[in-house]
This record gives structure tokens, sequence and C-alpha cells, in this order.
């Protein structure tokens, strides 16, 4: 029971220390002075200002349909990769993990402008094209390097005795490794999400044609001052995301009970 | 629900495929998109829309947070920017490198609202290059509660009574270059010593300094949480309305004025709607509209009749007299930039 | 079929995407460098000599020692919530897992803002800490060493508890029975059989850790106060300030060598010692 206590309560202290700024965060888009400095009053002025601006809302767009998209094609190559990696010899495993290792150390603004540099010899037109391509390409890492474990953990035999039973190598991959590796999978888009919607400089450097992100608009802000607008629509979109999350996971309760 | 995603993934593909659609001549006879490149908050956004509006042209509207990203992006090529916001010293490096188009005066007649003494100035002397956009000075703004006396030098950064609480920018041009003053050389200097001296001075500052910041030093200076801090007037402006103790002063050794401009860079592919948007801020009712929400100082003497009073008045951000008295502007420094950066560096990593 | 040819799409990718870039960012490094700090391809092996100066050495040495401490952190702060996650009902596990990616989805900048609000002299934690009478004066604890441990802590530890709870999540339950049976006490079990068990997980946490803090710059620069200058400033003036291209290249070619070489070292050793390989 103590021990229980003592894990609820650890639990707790961290949550607690994840969610600290995004409450500030929250309580400052309803401040009524541009700056952070002192509370001086209740306002909905910066929500109101955030229906006017609809740069923001094609940055929203746009931000999120490049992480959905770069997260779920990083997640498929990545899976693949990572299952193939295992199976390597040692060398040939060496020699890829070490590339898989170059997008997760390299500084992001060299990854940013060494893309640059490729994307116009290639003569690609700066876009949407070229900043999932980007994204998807600092991506991939994080997922492999968060299926590997999973997959390190497998029961060779498994797969063995599932194709001894009949399976396909397909339906084998589907029905029995999968939902073995499940949880890494899961954690890899997960990760790659979050660094797509996070991420500025690459994304900064790789596109054009008007494509604005969330990111380069907030850091783009960073002269002026970051406006409260954008604590607003954090406000909404955590809101959001954590109504959603409880509904689904009720949803999910009920059908189990 | 693999079905359902299949489908979401489809219909996200077509919507991003349609973001990016062509572009085409409109009914008026000009071409009907524009990519307009800025930085973030710099405009308001209702002007934006009355320009689509009034001339049926797209406003592709992307930002950048420092002008050496805009350059390097513009440098790289494989975009199409059409009006791009540099700063002085930036427009002066891209004149130098050939990446900016020379303007057609006949096409910007609403060029006479500005005030003479923010033409033709040494980054680009006939203005064959740059409009001016707004425009402002470098100086202290402190706390009257807890700064004692009269304030009128640079000295007082360098004050021990106020070890702790002192914020500086973080940025080695204007850091550096206040110190220069301070010692009497030109901002602009490419005098080693001179600069190795100005290094001393900053390294000896260096524990009074609370930290070197960009934006956030603005909250502290509100919050009361430090005596003094460099900045620049148009931010300055906002402070003190957020926090009546606070005063702006510009030193009397001299500072620096900065000013940013609207230029056409060689990617354009479409110059002549570029010289329709810069002509169009240029408007005074336009210029007026863009100084309210950036709250900086419009050099556009039209539209300046157009504003409050009260902000014309204030001398913070409409200093009297010949402003160009009040300082020097910064020169690009070419080769010279990679000392400034090892100096910084070297006082930053002490 | 063989399954290394899985990996082909990923290494076509690589090649093209990872590999290609950083063949650019080599030779920019070995180049010259005109009054415009454009690139000169005339060879040169000045930008490697430029970082041998000392202060360049002492940021080097500076930013692995904190990145060194921010993993050690995570790995401390983190092994011990992700047995807990991993340890709950399946229903609880979820949304336990989404609420520790969730404040990562609000951005960065915000996010590093709002920590200052909490930190400062006048800020939520000292005055929190003056009401309950554990201090009389303010501390001082934005603007430091510490702040910037914690900003990165603060961004860094779901990269570290995400893969060690997957790995533990579908643990072989029954070897720990077995210890159990056996008579081993909690902790032998944890040390001989649980800990061993969740390292690949722990490694690939590690790594994602470690690597970005090294290049990480924005936290230094906020909760830091710009006062330490740490290799992603470095690398970010390099780009950004100085406007020499070339010297920021050969800093991240260097640093891009040298952790290889390190992770080279660490796999031989372990497949030697050991007798097994990373993964």
């Amino acid at each position: 029971m103590v021990k229980k206590l003592c894990k609820a309560a650890y639990a707790g202290i961290i949550y607690v220390f994840l969610y600290l700024p995004i409450l500030v965060l929250i309580v400052y888009s309803f401040n009524d002075s541009k700056y952070r400095g002192n509370w001086s009053g209740f306002t909905l002025r910066w929500y109101q200002e955030l229906m006017r601006d609809r740069t923001i809302i094609s940055a929203l767009y746009n931000t999120f349909t490049i992480a959905i998209l770069a997260s779920l094609l990083a997640t498929v190559i990545g899976t693949a990769a990572a299952i193939g990696i295992h199976h390597m010899k040692p060398r040939a495993k060496a020699v890829f993990m070490n590339i898989t290792y170059l997008p997760v150390m390299n500084p992001d603004i060299v990854i940013g402008i060494s893309l640059l540099a490729l994307f116009v010899w290639l003569k690609f037109k700066l876009g949407y094209i070229t900043l999932l391509l980007a994204h998807v390409t600092f991506n991939i890492p994080y997922v492999i390097l968060a299926v590997l474990p999973k997959i390190y953990q497998l029961n060779p035999h498994l797969e063995e005795a599932a194709l001894d039973l009949g399976a396909t190598p397909l339906q084998a991959f589907f029905k029995v490794i999968l939902p073995e590796i499940m949880a890494g999978v899961v954690t890899g888009f997960l990760l790659a999400f979050t660094l797509s919607l996070d991420d500025f400089m690459v994304s900064f450097f790789t596109t054009g044609s008007g494509v604005n992100t969330l990111s380069i608009k907030i850091y783009s802000m960073t002269k002026l001052g970051v406006s409260p607008k954008i604590n607003a629509l954090s406000t909404i979109l955590f809101i959001g995301v954590l109504s959603l999350l409880i509904i689904l996971q009720q949803r999910a309760s009920n059908i189990k009970e | 629900m693999k079905k359902i995603i299949s489908i979401l993934m489809i219909g996200l593909l077509i919507l991003s495929l349609a973001a990016c659609g062509k572009g085409e001549t409109n009914e008026q006879g000009y071409y009907n998109k524009l990519n307009v490149y800025n930085w973030g908050d710099y405009i308001d956004p209702q002007v934006l829309e009355d320009f689509e509006e009034e001339y049926g042209i797209k406003v592709n509207y992307e930002n950048y947070a420092n002008n050496e990203e805009m350059l390097a992006k513009i440098q790289a090529g494989g975009t199409e920017y059409d009006v791009i916001f540099p700063s002085e010293y930036m427009v002066e490096a891209m004149i130098k490198q050939g990446l900016l188009l020379a303007l057609d005066m006949n096409n910007l007649p609403n060029m006479k609202n500005i005030g003479e003494q923010f033409k033709n100035l040494p980054y680009d002397p006939d203005n064959k290059y740059s409009v001016p956009y707004f425009w402002g000075t470098m100086g202290i703004i402190y706390n009257t509660k807890k700064v004692e006396g009269q304030v009128d030098s640079w000295n007082i950064l360098w004050d021990e009574k106020y070890k702790g609480d002192i914020l500086m920018l973080d940025s080695s041009r204007d850091t550096i270059g206040i110190a220069l003053k301070r010692l009497g050389y030109s901002l602009n200097t490419r005098s080693l010593e001179e600069l190795e001296r100005a290094k001393v001075e900053l390294m000896n500052q260096k524990p009074l300094v609370k930290a070197y910041e960009v934006d956030a030093y603005k909250d502290m200076m509100i919050a009361g949480e430090a005596a003094m801090a460099l900045t620049w007037s148009g931010d300055a402006m906002l402070l003190v309305e957020e926090n009546p103790d606070l005063a702006y002063v510009i030193p009397k050794e001299g500072t620096n004025l900065w000013f940013d401009a609207m230029a056409i860079p060689t990617t354009s592919q479409h110059k002549r709607e570029a010289e329709l948007f810069i002509d169009y801020m240029l408007r005074p009712e336009v210029a007026a509209k863009c100084a309210e929400y950036v709250m900086y100082a419009t050099p556009n003497e039209a539209a300046k009749a157009l504003l409050s009073e009260d902000v014309i008045e204030d001398e913070l951000a409409y200093p009297k007299g010949d402003i160009m008295e009040k300082g020097e502007v910064f020169i690009d420094l070419g080769e010279f930039t990679t000392e400034y950066d090892r100096v910084w560096t070297e006082i930053k990593a002490k | 079929m063989k399954k290394q040819w899985l990996s082909v799409p990923y290494g076509i990718w690589a090649l093209v995407f990872s590999i290609a870039p950083i063949l650019i960012i080599a030779v920019y490094s070995f180049c010259s460098r005109s009054a415009y700090g454009n690139i000169i391809y005339e060879f040169t092996a000045e930008n490697y000599g430029k970082f041998l100066e000392p202060i360049y050495i002492n940021v080097l040495w500076r930013s692995v020692l904190l990145a060194t401490q921010s993993t050690l952190a995570c790995f401390i702060l983190g092994y011990p919530m992700a047995m807990i996650i991993a340890k709950s009902t399946i229903k609880k596990r979820n949304i336990m897992v989404m609420l520790f990616v969730l404040p990562l989805w609000t951005n960065f900048l915000l996010r590093t803002y709002a920590w200052m609000v909490l930190l400062r002299d006048q800020g939520v934690i000292n005055q929190f800490l003056i009401y309950i009478g554990i201090i009389d004066e303010p501390l001082k604890l934005l603007y430091s060493h510490n702040a910037v441990l914690l900003g990165m802590v603060y961004n860094f530890l779901p990269f570290m508890v995400l893969p060690i709870y997957s790995v533990l999540s579908k643990l072989d339950n029954s070897l720990v029975e077995a210890a159990e049976d056996l008579g081993a006490p909690p902790w032998q079990v944890f040390l001989k059989v649980i800990f061993p068990l969740s390292l690949p997980g722990v490694i690939s946490g590690a790594i994602m850790v470690f690597m970005p803090a090294v290049s990480t710059f924005v936290i230094s620069d906020l909760l830091g106060g710009g006062q330490t200058v740490l290799l992603g400033n470095l690398i970010q003036n390099q780009f950004l300030v100085a406007r020499n291209w070339q010297f920021g290249s050969a800093i991240s070619m260097i640093m891009i060598i040298m952790i290889l070489i390190t992770m080279g070292i660490t796999s031989k050793y372990q497949g030697e010692g050991g007798g097994r390989q990373l993964w």
C-alpha cells in the first residue's frame, strides 16, 4: 500500500513538472498585457485577434498536415528499416546505425542549410513537398531508435512458428510480429509527430512559396515579442487534444465493460 | 479503422496539393499571386487582406526571424519571394552582392510621402533599391524607482551599484556597438585595436550583467526585476506604456539609428506587382495602420499626420530635430564580421 | 525472403537526404570565404585549425559535460517513471503515455518562456517558497547552469521515458517470477533481471537525449541568459551572425566525427567484453 502511494506520488510530481509551464502559458493567454511581465487584468482580446489573423490559421493547417504525413511515412519506412537492420551482419548494422545517428546529432541549422543546398541543386521548388521530405528525413531515425529495442526483445521463434503453421510472411508480420512490437512503433510515431510539430530551423530553410508553419510564425515574432495570440491558440489546441483524449479513453473503457 | 485512416490520408494529400495552386493573370491585368517575406507580426494583417481585395492578388505571406536567415534563403534560390523587409546593413550587403532589383520610381508615386531626412541614406544612397518602412533608435530603458539621478550616458551600464540588475542585448553588433560608442569610437569600426578595447570593456562589465537577451528582457523590465536594459525605441515605447516607472533615454555619446526597409529581391518573377505592393504600403492610411499595429516610428510623413497627437509628440518614438545628429547607422562590415563574432564569443564564453 | 531488404527504402532515403547533405557540408568545411561569406571553392584546412583555439575547445568541453549531465538526470528521473507506466493497467497505460507527450505539442519557445515566468526572482516558484517560509530572499533560479539543465531535462525527458517504457511493457514476466521464486530480494531481481533486459531501451533513450542536447542552443540562450556558449550556439552563430558557413560546417563535421568514433569504440568494447552488441 505504501509502495503504491509512493508510486502515485512520484508520477504525480513528474506530471506536475510537465504541466506547470503549460498552466502558466494558458493563464497568460488571458492576460491583458502583451508581455509576460505582470498580471494586468483578464481579457479575451487575444482570442479575438487570433480569429482575425488568417496567416496563423493557414500556418496551423500546414503544421498539422506536415506532422501527420511526415510521421506516418517515417513510421512505415523506419519500422521496415529497423527490422532489416536487426537481421544484418554486424558490420552492415554498424554502418546503418551510424547513418541513423547523423540527423539525430546534427544541429538543426546544419540539416536545414544542407538540405536547402541539396534541394536547390536538385532543382526542386521549395514549398510543401520539400518541407515534407525534410521532416521525414529527421523523423526516421527516431522511429528506428524507438522500434529497435522492441525487435531485440522479440522471440525469434515466434515468426518461425507462425510460418510453420501455414501463415504467409505478410500474415506472419501483421498478425504476429507487428502486435509484439506495436508499443515501439507507437512510441516512434509519437516522437516523430512531436518533433515535426516543434521544428523551426529545418522547416525554415526547406520551405518556400508562402508555406509557413506555426513554429516559423512564432520564432519570427521574437523581434517584436511573441504575441499572446499564440498562447491563445496553444490553449485552444491543448484543451482540444485533451478533451479528445478523454473522450476516446472513456469510449474505450465503455467498450471493455 | 484502417479505412478511416486511409481516407484521411488521401484527403490530406489532395488538400495539400490544392494549397499550392497555379498563378495566372487576373481581370485587372495583374499576376494573381505575390510572395511577401517579412518579420513575424511586423504588419497589420488587415492591410494584406485589403490589398488582396483591391487588386485581386493573393498574398503568400511567409516569415523570417533574422536578416541572415532571409539572406541565406535568397542566396540559395529555389524560391520566388517578391517583397522583402531587410534592415539597413542588410540592404547594403544585398546591393553589393547584386541580390536586389532596382526600383522604378515611376511606379512608386507614394514615395513622396517619405520624409526628406529618411531618403538617400548611406546604406542606399539614391534609394535605388529600397524604401524605408520603420525606423528608430537604440538606448537605455531604466526603472526610475531603482535608478537614482540623471541617466544620460552609457556609463551607467558599467556602474557597480547595479550589479546583477543590468540586461544587455544578445546581439553582437548592438552590444559591442555601444561599448565602442562609450569609448568614443565609431560603431562601424574596422580597427582591430578599437574592437579589442571594446572587448575588454564588455568583459569587465560581464559580472554586472544579469543576462544577454533579445525578447524576454522586456518581461523582466515590466515586472521590475531589473534596473535597466539596452533596448530599441519601438519596444521602449510599449514598455513605458505597460509600466509607467520606466523611462527611455538616448545617451549623449550617441547611439545607433536603425531602419527597416522594403525591397525587391532578384528572386522575384513579378516586379510590377511587387512595386504595386510597395507603393500600396506607402499610402498614408496603410502606413498609419501598420504604425498603429506595430507601434514603431514610421518615416512616412503623410501617415504620421494621421496618427494621434500623443504618439507624434512622444519624443521617444519621434525625437525632435535632426535625427542624424543622434547617432550612426550600421554599415555592413563585410569580412570583418567574423572578428566581431570572435570577440562576442570570447565575451560570452568567458 | 531476406529481411535485410526491408531497410533498402530507408537506405536510399538516407543516401539522398542524410548523406548527400553531409557531403555538401563536408565540402563547405574545406572551402574559403569571400568578403560576404559566400562559398569559394578553393581548398583550405584553416576552418579546422581555427577550432583548436582554446576558447572553442572550452566550449566543446562544456557542451559535452552539460549533455552528459542532462542525459544522466533524464535517466534517473525517467527510469522509475517508465516502470510505473509499464506496471499500470493497459487502460491507464495509454493515457499516461499520451499525457507524457502532450505538453510537448505546445510550442517549444512558449514553454521555455513559461519556465522563465516560473523561475524569475519574483516568479511563481520563489513566491511559493517565500510564502511557505522555506526562504526569505528569492533564490537566483533563472540564468544559471541549473536552469539550463532543467530546461534540457524538461524537453528531453519523454525521449528517455518512452523507449524504456516500451521495452519494459513487454518484459517476459516469467523471468521475473522465476527470480522471485528462487528467493532473490526485489533489488536483486531489478539489478540482475529487469534492468539488463531493459538495456536496449535505455541505450535508445540515452542516444535520443544526449545527441540533441549537445547541439541545442535556444535553451542555453533563454534560460542561461546567453552567458554560456555551447556548441549549438557556436554553430548557429557561424551561420546566422558571422556569415561564416565554412567554420560552422567544420565545427559540425568535427562533432559528427567525434561522436561516431565514440560510438564505434563503445560498441566494439561491448561486443568483445559483454559478448553482446548494442542491439
